[in-house]
C-alpha cells in the first residue's frame, strides 16, 4: 500500500491551497457575519475549473479524478467551510447524479453550463416530513400531457436561491412491493425561473452561513417530460446513491475544517503565553495536540479511501463505496467537531470571540455530522452492510 | 504568433531561506516557485494566446527538477515547454546563463521573447537584455503593459515616476515585472495534462552558435563569494512628540549615529 500522493495530486494540492490563502482565506468571517453568498469567490472558482472537476472533458469538465475533487473541497474548508459545501452540493448533488443516470441529451444540455461554473447546482430531496425518512416525502409529480406538473416543497436546500439547476424528486405513484403499496419516487432536472417554481424563507443557520439554503416552492410547476432524471420510479435508488458520492464531499469539508482548525490551533498555542510559558510548553497542550492530530490524520485516510473507492466505481460501475463514503463522513464529522470544540478551548476566551476563527469553525463543523444522512444514518447504512 | 517565454525555478523565501555550511543556497532544502516577474511574462503570452492564437513555448535553464516549473506553466496553458540541463551548463552567472538559453532559442521560431524582469533569487535584471544582445533583437525591458499592433509590439515601460511608451519591431525581446497582470492559476485538468505531456530537453549539444567559453562554470566571469540572509532590524522606537521636538530628536539620533 502507497501512500505517496501523485506529483499531479502534490500540484493540484499546491493550486488548491494557493486560492483557497489567497481568494477565499480573507473572505471568510465576512461571509459568515454577512450571510451572504460569496458569489465573486464563486465566479473565479468557476475560471479556475473548480466547479467541474471530476467531470468528464467531453461534457467541459476538467476530467479528473474524486481524489483531486476532495482535496479541493479540504482546502476550501480549510479556510471557510460556505465556500467547501457550494462546490461540493454543486458537483456531487447535481453534476454527478445528471452524469451518472441522465440520457446524452440531458448531459450535453445541462453538464458543460455546471461543469464551467456559468450555472449552480443544488439538489432537492429534503421535505418537512422527509429528512433521514426520505419516503415520507410529500412533493408530487403528475404527467400531463408532455410536461410533468410537480406540486410541493423542499427545505433546507444548499445553494438554494443562486441555483440554475436543481435535481429534485418527487413521487409519480403507488406501487405494490412486497405485499404493500409505496411511494414512487422519480427524479426530475427543474431549471430555475420555470414558472411555477419559486423561493420560500431562507434558512438561519449556525454555520456555514453564507451557503444560500432556501426553501424550494413547486406549484403546478410545468417541466417538460424529457426532464426526467433516469427511470420512472427509480428516484429512491438515484437519491441513495447520489448521497453515496455526496458523502464524500461533505467528509472532506469535515476533514478540512477539523485540518483549519488544527491548524490555528498550533500557532496560538506557540505564541499564547501563561505563567511565562507559551501554553504550547504545557503537556495537557500537548496531548490535546497530539490526539487532535493523529484524528485527523485517521479522517484523512478515511476520505481518500472513499475518494480512491469511488475512482474505481468510475471505472468498472461496479465497485460500491457506500460502506467507504458512510465511514469517511462518520468519523470525519464526529473528528470536526471534537477538534475544533477543543481548539476553542485551547484558544480559551479569545476562542469563544468571532475575531478566531475558531469559533466559526466549531458552528462549521456542527453541520457535517446533520446534512446528507446524520452520523446515526451512517452508522446504519455501515451497519446493515455488515449485518446483512 | 510564436511568443518563447522564459522562466526560472526559485526558491520560495516565505519559507525562509537556508544555506550550505559554504555560504551558497541550499536550493534542496527550499521549496520553489516559478519567479514572480517569470509568471507576470507568461501571463502576458497566454492573454496573447487568448486573444491571437498565440503560441506559447515555455524555456527554462537548470537541474532536472526544473521541469516542474514547466508543467506549472504547461497547466496555466503554455503549449510547451524546454528543459536545457547539463552538468556543463552548471555554475552559470548571468552571462553563461543568457548565452545558454539564447543557444537553445536559436533552435525556436519566434516573434516575441519574454522574460521577467529579475529572478528574485539574484536580482540582477541581467538575463533578459543580455539574450536580446545575443540574438541580436531589440529589448524593452520594465513592461507594465504589451499590446500587439500588426507585426510591432507597444509597451509601456515603467519608469520612476512616469512610463515611457515604446514601439519595436517584432522580433523583439520584453521583460516583464509582476505588476504588469495578475497570473491565472492553473487548472486542476491542466495540471493532469501537463504530467502526460512531454518535456523537451535540451543539453549542450543542442545549443547553437554558442562557445563552451561563455557556458557553465568557466564561462561565467562573476562568480558569488557569500550569499546571506537578510539581517533583521530592531523593533525600533516609538516616541510621541511634536512636529518640533520630533524634528531636533530625529537629528540627534542621525548625528549620534554619524549619520550626519
Amino acid at each position: 500500500m502507497d501512500f505517496t500522493l501523485s506529483k499531479e495530486h502534490e500540484m493540484a494540492r499546491t493550486l488548491f491551497k494557493e486560492f483557497a490563502e489567497k481568494e477565499v482565506k480573507p473572505l471568510a468571517i465576512e461571509v459568515d457575519e454577512t450571510e451572504e453568498f460569496p458569489r465573486a469567490t464563486v465566479e473565479k472558482m468557476a475560471k479556475a475549473g473548480f466547479l467541474g472537476i471530476p467531470i468528464p472533458k467531453e461534457y467541459g469538465g476538467q476530467g479528473c479524478d474524486v481524489m483531486t475533487y476532495v482535496m479541493c473541497v479540504e482546502e476550501l474548508a480549510k479556510v471557510c467551510g460556505t465556500t467547501a459545501v457550494i462546490v461540493s452540493a454543486h458537483t456531487s448533488l447535481c453534476c454527478d447524479p445528471i452524469l451518472t443516470y441522465g440520457t446524452e441529451e440531458q448531459k450535453q444540455k445541462y453538464l458543460p453550463d455546471l461543469a464551467s461554473g456559468r450555472k449552480i447546482g443544488a439538489f432537492g430531496l429534503t421535505e418537512p416530513g422527509a429528512g433521514t425518512d426520505a419516503q415520507g416525502q410529500q412533493t408530487k409529480a403528475v404527467l400531463d400531457g408532455d410536461e410533468w406538473v410537480l406540486n410541493g416543497s423542499k427545505i433546507f436546500i444548499t445553494n438554494g436561491k443562486e441555483a440554475d439547476v436543481y435535481v429534485i424528486f418527487a413521487i409519480t405513484g403507488m406501487v405494490e412491493k412486497r405485499g404493500r403499496m409505496t411511494k414512487e419516487i422519480s427524479a426530475f432536472i427543474v431549471e430555475k425561473g420555470t414558472p411555477g417554481f419559486s423561493f420560500g424563507t431562507k434558512e438561519k443557520k449556525m454555520g456555514i452561513r453564507g451557503s444560500s439554503t432556501y426553501e424550494l416552492i413547486f406549484t403546478d410547476c410545468r417541466i417538460p417530460k424529457e426532464n426526467m432524471l433516469g427511470q420512472q420510479g427509480k428516484g429512491f435508488n438515484i437519491a441513495m446513491h447520489t448521497l453515496d458520492g455526496g458523502r464524500i464531499g461533505i467528509a472532506a469539508q469535515a476533514l478540512g475544517i477539523g485540518e483549519g482548525a488544527l491548524d490555528r490551533t498550533i500557532a496560538y498555542v506557540k505564541e499564547r503565553k501563561q505563567f511565562g510559558r507559551a501554553i504550547g510548553a504545557f503537556q495537557n497542550t500537548q496531548f490535546q495536540i497530539a490526539d487532535m492530530a493523529t484524528k485527523a490524520q485517521a479522517a484523512q485516510l478515511l476520505v481518500y479511501k472513499a475518494a480512491m473507492t469511488k475512482d474505481q466505481y468510475t471505472k468498472d460501475h461496479k465497485t460500491s463505496y457506500s460502506v467507504e463514503a458512510a465511514q469517511a463522513k462518520l468519523y470525519a464529522a464526529e473528528m470536526a467537531m471534537e477538534v475544533t470544540t477543543k481548539a476553542v478551548q485551547l484558544h480559551g476566551g479569545y476562542g469563544y470571540t468571532r475575531e478566531y476563527e475558531v469559533e466559526r469553525m466549531m458552528r462549521d463543523a456542527k453541520i457535517t455530522e446533520i446534512y446528507e444522512g446524520t452520523s446515526e444514518v451512517q452508522r446504519m447504512v455501515i451497519s446493515s452492510n455488515l449485518l446483512k | 504568433m510564436k511568443v518563447v517565454v522564459c522562466v526560472k525555478q526559485v526558491p520560495d523565501t516565505k519559507g525562509g531561506v537556508k544555506f550550505n555550511p559554504d555560504g551558497t543556497l541550499d536550493r534542496a532544502a527550499m521549496l520553489t516557485i516559478m519567479n514572480p516577474d517569470d509568471k507576470a511574462g507568461l501571463e502576458a503570452a497566454l492573454r496573447l494566446k487568448d486573444k491571437y492564437g498565440a503560441e506559447v513555448t515555455v524555456v527554462t535553464m537548470g537541474l532536472p527538477k526544473a521541469e516542474e516549473v514547466l508543467r506549472e506553466a504547461l497547466a496555466m496553458g503554455a503549449d510547451k515547454g524546454i528543459l536545457v540541463t547539463d552538468r556543463v551548463l552548471g555554475g552559470a552567472d548571468t552571462w553563461a546563463t543568457s548565452q545558454t538559453i539564447a543557444g537553445a532559442i536559436r533552435n525556436l521560431e519566434y516573434d516575441l521573447i519574454i522574460t521577467g524582469r529579475q529572478a528574485i533569487d539574484g536580482d540582477t535584471a541581467q538575463v533578459g537584455p543580455q539574450i536580446s544582445e545575443h540574438l541580436g533583437i531589440p529589448v524593452i525591458s520594465y513592461a507594465q503593459n504589451i499590446e500587439i499592433e500588426g507585426d510591432s509590439v507597444i509597451v509601456e515601460r515603467q519608469y520612476d515616476d512616469r512610463y515611457h511608451v515604446l514601439k519595436a519591431k517584432m522580433p523583439c525581446l520584453i521583460t516583464a515585472l509582476a505588476e504588469l497582470n495578475e497570473p491565472r492559476y492553473m487548472t486542476p485538468g491542466g495540471i493532469f495534462d501537463a504530467y502526460k505531456a512531454e518535456i523537451t530537453t535540451w543539453g549542450r549539444a543542442d545549443l547553437k552558435d554558442v562557445d563552451d567559453s561563455n557556458l557553465g562554470l568557466k564561462g561565467s566571469p562573476t562568480q558569488i563569494a557569500r550569499a546571506s540572509d537578510k539581517v533583521r532590524k530592531g523593533q525600533g522606537e516609538k516616541v510621541t512628540l511634536d512636529p518640533s521636538e520630533s524634528v531636533a530628536y530625529i537629528i540627534d539620533k542621525l548625528k549620534t549615529r554619524h549619520v550626519i
